[in-house]
């Protein structure tokens, strides 16, 4: 048994892993640093409208990272999370029009009715495999609108005309506008649940997540429950994008049915394929796309977004399947491949 | 009992051309095994060009042929041109392909035909047929054309080798490559007839919903619902389960109050979901299994 040579030993010798696990966070812990502390600086510098059209990426972000959560680490399909968007952002706004709640207790609101309706949603869900979900989630968007122009609730969704909502104001001991105070809400809430989002995916529950998306029967056969996370995976999902919601109608002090619709869904989409499926920082850099790119696309033409979403669609799918952070990587890789003998 | 059956009557109609949706939706899962989510945009697209010519002063029945001989080739052509590259790709892949369509599409309609609603005329007219209150003359040439189109589709897969080799390639395209059968150009030219089913939809709808870009967002949505219902594996299934999503979406119109008119959309919502989750292969569909 002692004759094994002694080549065959030296060779099994664990070789030292590599920096890359080790280095790599440390870095990428000042990345999110720097970016911390400039996207805390640029109020004191920025104009309003540019503030309002950063809070607005940080909540398109936040929205696609709901999105992110289902598709991207637990392989679900929706294109139904405008529907959720629509949610959170009526809940916050019936609570503030018709009961005067206080601002910040309407964004926990929005989580929690985009949670439990999420979850529910997600029991049906469970039975319906990617195609059939999609369907499912692409006739919720589709009928979102005419659920909330429906005249039985009209007395609190103002119908057709929706409902304008009162933006807060600073607190008094700040020297804050409307747009810069609400910008540093969003921003403390975007920190808050993109570490909370980056810790669940570490966690047990994400290890789980994934291993359902990646290969749902062995994960079943590690005795993983696949419906609780399939469902619950639903209604965390619909409780980001909810809260997303609940923040563009303080930041836009309006909502109206109509903004609510598949097109939205169809942003959300574009966000995460542009940002990258399975990539949390993605999410941002999809929030910049969906609010610069449009904006771009309306100044040569309007009406032209759509078409401008469908060709850069198409174009990522067929180039860079990975979006833009799996670019990043791809050239990281690159750039390390080089500067290695 | 009158309102009843005026009522069942009014939804045959709009049933006829869900019936025609669901036909298309159904044309293209068995060629390649996914929803198109872009068909009710390629008919509005088709429908918009029928009124292009139509306003160039061509005759009605001539634009509706070059129409649907338009449509069919730009069905070909995406297939071929967008859908072929990422046939071996992952799902989420091809469901972005087919949104992208839908986005494409809808916005370039707006783009060159402007977003007001503009009128589409009928060839049958508007006049009570027979004189009665039931059904007019225009409601009864959709439920005609549809029954005419599902005739000659019948002939075709039954009858002629082409049809033959198309089922052949659906079924089971492995074989299929091997006897000879070109099963990429079959499930092109199942594209090419999805779209130009998909445009007589366009142009029989028009008239009732009126043409502007989103006009069939609505209709697609009761053409999967209709699909779903009667099966999707199944053409004949989903032509029924199209008529009876439309009788069904008549009679809640007139018989639920409030919910049933306002909440169309939702209706459509809760049939899907429903049929799927306690008959996914739905009516008349075969149940697939899948080896694991």
């Amino acid at each position: 048994m002692t004759t094994v040579p002694k080549d065959a030993v030296a060779g099994a010798v664990p070789v030292p892993v590599q920096g890359s696990l080790r280095v790599r966070p440390t870095v990428r812990h000042l990345v999110v640093a720097a970016t911390i502390v400039i996207a805390a600086l640029i109020p004191l510098v920025a104009q309003s409208f540019v503030l309002f059209q950063l809070t607005e990426v940080m909540i398109y972000g936040l929205a696609i990272l709901g999105l992110n959560l289902l598709t991207g680490f637990n392989g679900q399909f929706s294109l139904g999370h405008s529907a959720f968007y629509g949610l959170g952002a009526y809940t916050a706004a019936i609570l503030i029009h018709n009961y005067e709640v206080s601002y910040l207790w309407t964004l926990p609101a929005a989580g929690g009715v985009c949670f439990v309706v999420g979850f529910l949603f997600g029991l049906p869900a469970l039975r319906l495999q990617n195609l059939y979900l999609a369907l499912a989630t692409f006739a919720l968007a589709t009928a979102m609108p005419q659920i909330l122009k429906f005249h039985a609730l009209e007395a609190w969704t103002g119908g057709v005309q929706g409902l304008v909502v009162d933006q807060p104001d600073a607190p008094d001991f700040l020297p804050l506008n409307t747009d810069q105070w609400l910008y540093y809400v969003t921003l403390v809430v975007v920190i808050i649940m993109f570490a909370a989002a980056a810790n669940l995916i570490r966690s047990r529950t994400g290890r789980a997540m994934m291993a359902i998306r990646d290969n749902p029967i062995a994960a079943a056969a590690m005795g993983i429950n696949a419906s609780l996370y399939k469902t619950l995976t639903f209604g965390v999902s619909a409780l980001y994008t909810g809260v997303a919601g609940a923040l563009s109608a303080l930041a836009v002090a309006y909502v109206a049915p109509d903004s609510f619709n598949i097109f939205l869904s169809i942003s959300l989409l574009v966000g995460l394929v542009i940002g990258g499926v399975g990539s949390i920082p993605g999410c941002l850099f999809g929030g910049l796309f969906v609010l610069y790119v449009p904006n771009i696309a309306n100044s040569l033409s309007t009406g032209l977004a759509g078409a401008i979403y469908g060709i850069i669609l198409l174009i990522v799918i067929y180039v860079m399947p990975a979006g833009a952070a799996g670019f990043t990587r791809f050239a990281l890789a690159r750039m390390q491949g080089l500067r290695r003998p | 009992m009158e309102l009843l059956l005026q009522q069942v009557m009014a939804g045959l109609a709009n049933g006829a051309i869900y019936a025609c949706m669901a036909l298309a939706v159904v044309m293209i899962y068995q060629a390649i095994d996914h929803l198109n989510f872009a068909q009710g945009e390629m008919a509005m697209f088709s429908t918009f060009i029928a009124w292009q010519m139509i306003a160039w002063g061509l005759p009605y029945w001539v634009a509706f042929a070059l129409t649907v001989l338009v449509s069919f080739v730009a069905g070909v052509l995406i297939d071929r041109v967008l859908f072929r590259p990422v046939q071996n790709a992952p799902i989420l892949s091809q469901i972005v392909a087919f949104i992208a369509l839908f986005s494409i599409l809808n916005s370039s309609a707006g783009q060159i035909w402007d977003f007001t609603i503009k009128n589409f005329p009928t060839p049958f007219g508007h006049k009570p047929l027979f004189g009665g209150t039931l059904i007019d003359t225009h409601e009864a040439g959709m439920i005609g054309v549809t029954l005419a189109l599902l005739g000659l589709l019948y002939l075709f897969f039954r009858g002629t080798r082409l049809g033959l080799a198309m089922r052949a390639a659906a079924a089971n395209p492995e074989s299929a490559r091997l006897v000879g059968i070109r099963v990429g150009w079959m499930t092109a030219l199942g594209w090419g007839m999805a779209a130009a089913i998909g445009a007589v939809a366009g142009m029989l709808i028009a008239p009732v919903v009126f043409l502007e870009p989103n006009m069939m967002i609505g209709v697609l949505l009761y053409g999967f619902a209709g699909a779903v219902l009667g099966g999707l594996t199944s053409p004949a299934g989903a032509v029924i389960g199209g008529f009876l999503v439309g009788i069904i979406e008549n009679l809640a119109g007139t018989f639920i109050p409030y919910v049933g008119r306002e909440l169309k959309l939702t209706l459509a919502l809760i049939l899907i979901v429903v049929v799927l989750m306690f008959r996914p292969s739905g009516i008349f569909g075969r149940r697939v299994v899948s080896r694991v």
